[in-house]
């Protein structure tokens, strides 16, 4: 028997959060989609000019070798921290006090404001006083990320590994932790190698939280602005501006409002399409 | 298979126990013989768990020594002593197939494939998982990991012993009675010595050829079920084995030194005649009610003492402690009475189609074969 009772009344109840929605990221959104499609010469005017602007940003060499750059990021960070982040939280102590103490270093980078970081590591970077630039070159590495795009980029990877791998860890420690003593006692009396114990029992009860690991690191560092401009500032040359600080340069200070919206929305749908399709691969074997 | 032998074992999950309440297993020694089938009984806490996992070496013993067939495997871990062991909640590889599943601790050891493939095949049988073989693991229901669990700790033909940790928790009823019958079919078939935990009654008395009872990390009693049901050695082995547990009641030595309740003498049947089955038929000795024990007792330390008789023991007669009724209970086939004599509560279990007297004059004695003087808990023999 159907016991639910309609009242034509009740969506007024989800208003209030319609209006909110749409006053802070509807609007703004599709503010962005309007741009993306007109040509402004000032005084407020505007022109329909289709799909130019997303013409433009894609056949610019500007915008590819600005991906290109933001994408080998995003490789490269994720290859280090998601092993690293694993691998420190299987080494991790699992009760006495050295548990507090690893949780309270993990947490630490966490918690520092990203321009601090950024600045932390401006200053440590520096050849000629940092700790780590000089330490570097005293080792006989002709280190200078100011004006080696090389070192530029090593540091930049550093920085970001300092900074998020904790991140990963504290997922996979919770994860590690909320296993049963049964499954290793199991895997001991089942005569399990600890290569069996990390690839049967420990990865595959870890898969869910390092799918959200990959997902908010992939998406945090495909948008890293903060701490790479107060570090490199997109230098030396262009060698670090990956696309958010190509973006922030053209809408801010070119204030090219069109072809940055173009950009601004191929940029969106680039993070909603890759987290779409790895999460939706990732999880097709639960939904069978 | 292999005898096992455990010399003053004693275990404390304490890095340094002061109080005997840091010990989950007090000093214990035991002898299981090959291919024996036992049950290790007792209340949750009472350190059966810690018991059996040091006997297959996940735990190491503050104290003592394990022997497996003479040797000493102290120091060895699960694999070096070759052991199978089951846990009380379902313990399967989400990632591979139930078929994987059952193969992995062969694979482990690096058997033949064909061979693997027959075990695992016959284990499934057994447990009735042919069907479900390609599947993945997860995603079956508990029951299925289950015997997915079962089917591991039995894939094995050369282990020394088979432990189980109340494997059929999460068992449905109905399958809990057929996977039982299965093992002990095992068991039977293949000779394991199986060692297997539990706090219920009726599945360590169907499953074991002898039982361990333990209770606050001691053994209390070690014996056949029968021996555990017509002699309990503890007042708590009395109450926790049998359904209703036997009746306790406080004694007293009178100045004859025979022992006495509330000042009565202990009212026990004339053994000579045949065990009642209508009120009155029995009639009581009180004269001739010495008790068997009552000599000994003579000798035996003066702590508080008590009369123990199981329900299934006590009689109607016409002389006796008199009672009055507080409760019925039919449980089916028999009928369960509370009685009361005092304050004290005397349970009495009657065929279901005996009439009861009359509930003026209702007297009650014990049959002096089934019953028992404890003294500080522990049997007077």
């Amino acid at each position: 028997m159907d016991t639910r009772t309609t009242n034509p009344k009740a969506w007024r109840l989800v208003l209030p959060v319609v209006i909110l929605v749409a006053f802070n990221a509807v609007i703004p959104l599709m503010a962005v989609v309007n741009y993306s499609v007109q040509e402004t010469f000032g005084n407020n005017e505007f022109f329909f000019e289709g799909v130019k602007w997303f013409r433009e940003v894609m056949t610019s060499t500007r915008f590819r070798d600005a991906l290109q750059r933001q994408i080998l990021f995003t490789a490269t960070i994720l290859a280090i921290e998601i092993p690293l982040g694993v691998a420190i939280a299987l080494a991790m102590p699992h009760r006495g006090w050295g548990v507090s103490v690893c949780l309270v270093l993990m947490a630490m980078p966490l918690l520092i404001p990203w321009n601090v970081v950024g600045a932390i590591w401006n200053i440590f970077a520096l050849p000629e006083i940092g700790l780590l630039g000089k330490s570097l070159n005293a080792l006989g590495w002709d280190y200078n990320y100011t004006r080696q795009p090389m070192a530029a980029w090593f540091t930049l990877v550093a920085m970001d590994v300092w900074h998020w791998t904790s991140l990963v860890v504290l997922l996979c420690y919770a994860a590690l932790t909320a296993i049963p003593q049964a499954y290793y006692q199991a895997a001991r009396i089942d005569g399990a190698s600890r290569w069996s114990v990390f690839w049967r029992i420990q990865l595959p009860k870890m898969k869910r939280v390092l799918i959200i690991a990959i997902l908010l690191r992939f998406m945090d560092s495909f948008m890293i602005y903060t701490e790479a401009i107060v570090l490199t500032g997109g230098g030396p040359g262009n060698a670090t501006t990956l696309l958010s600080i190509d973006l922030v340069k053209i809408a801010l200070g070119q204030f090219d409002l069109g072809p940055a919206a173009a950009m601004s929305l191929i940029y969106f749908l680039i993070i909603l399409l890759f987290s779409w399709l790895f999460y939706a691969y990732m999880t097709k074997d639960d939904r069978a | 298979m292999a005898a096992i032998e455990l010399q003053g074992l004693a275990h404390s999950y304490a890095a340094h126990p002061s109080t005997d309440a840091d010990w989950a297993l007090r000093e214990l020694d035991l002898r299981w013989r090959e291919g024996g089938a036992y049950a290790l009984l007792g209340p949750s806490g009472c350190g059966k768990t810690t018991l059996l996992n040091i006997i297959s070496g996940l735990l190491h013993p503050s104290r003592g020594k394990v022997f497996f067939d003479g040797r000493d495997v102290t120091p060895c871990e699960p694999r070096e002593r070759n052991i199978a062991q089951v846990f009380q909640f379902p313990v399967v590889y989400d990632t591979m197939s139930v078929y994987d599943n059952l193969a992995f601790p062969l694979r482990n050891r690096g058997v033949r494939r064909e061979e693997v493939d027959a075990r695992v095949r016959a284990v499934a049988g057994a447990l009735g998982l042919q069907s479900s073989l390609d599947n993945r693991a997860r995603g079956l229901t508990a029951d299925a990991k289950q015997k997915i669990s079962l089917g591991r700790g039995l894939v094995r033909t050369d282990v020394a012993a088979i432990l189980f940790d109340e494997p059929l928790t999460v068992i449905d009823p109905h399958l809990k009675w057929r996977l039982r019958s299965e093992l002990k079919a095992l068991h039977q078939k293949h000779g394991f010595t199986m060692i297997y935990v539990t706090h219920d009654q009726t599945e360590a008395l169907t499953f074991a050829d002898e039982v361990v009872v333990m209770n606050e990390g001691r053994v209390v009693q070690i014996g056949t079920p029968a021996q555990l049901f017509d002699r309990p050695q503890h007042v708590f082995v009395g109450h926790f084995i049998g359904s209703p547990g036997m009746n306790l009641l406080p004694a007293e030595r009178g100045p004859d030194s025979e022992l006495r309740i509330e000042g009565r003498r202990v009212p026990l049947l004339d053994r000579a005649q045949p065990l009642p089955t209508a009120p009155g038929s029995g009639g009581a000795s009180q004269t001739a009610g010495s008790m068997r024990a009552a000599g000994a007792l003579k000798d035996a330390a003066a702590g508080s003492l008590q009369i123990g008789v199981r329900p299934e023991h006590v009689r109607f007669a016409d002389v006796g402690l008199p009672v009055q009724l507080d409760r019925m209970v039919d449980a089916g086939h028999v009928r369960i009475l509370d009685l009361l004599h005092g304050a004290h509560r005397i349970k009495m279990v009657v065929p279901e189609e005996q009439v009861l007297p009359p509930a003026t004059e209702l007297r009650i004695a014990f049959d002096p074969h089934y019953t028992h003087v404890y003294a500080d808990g522990w049997l007077v023999s």
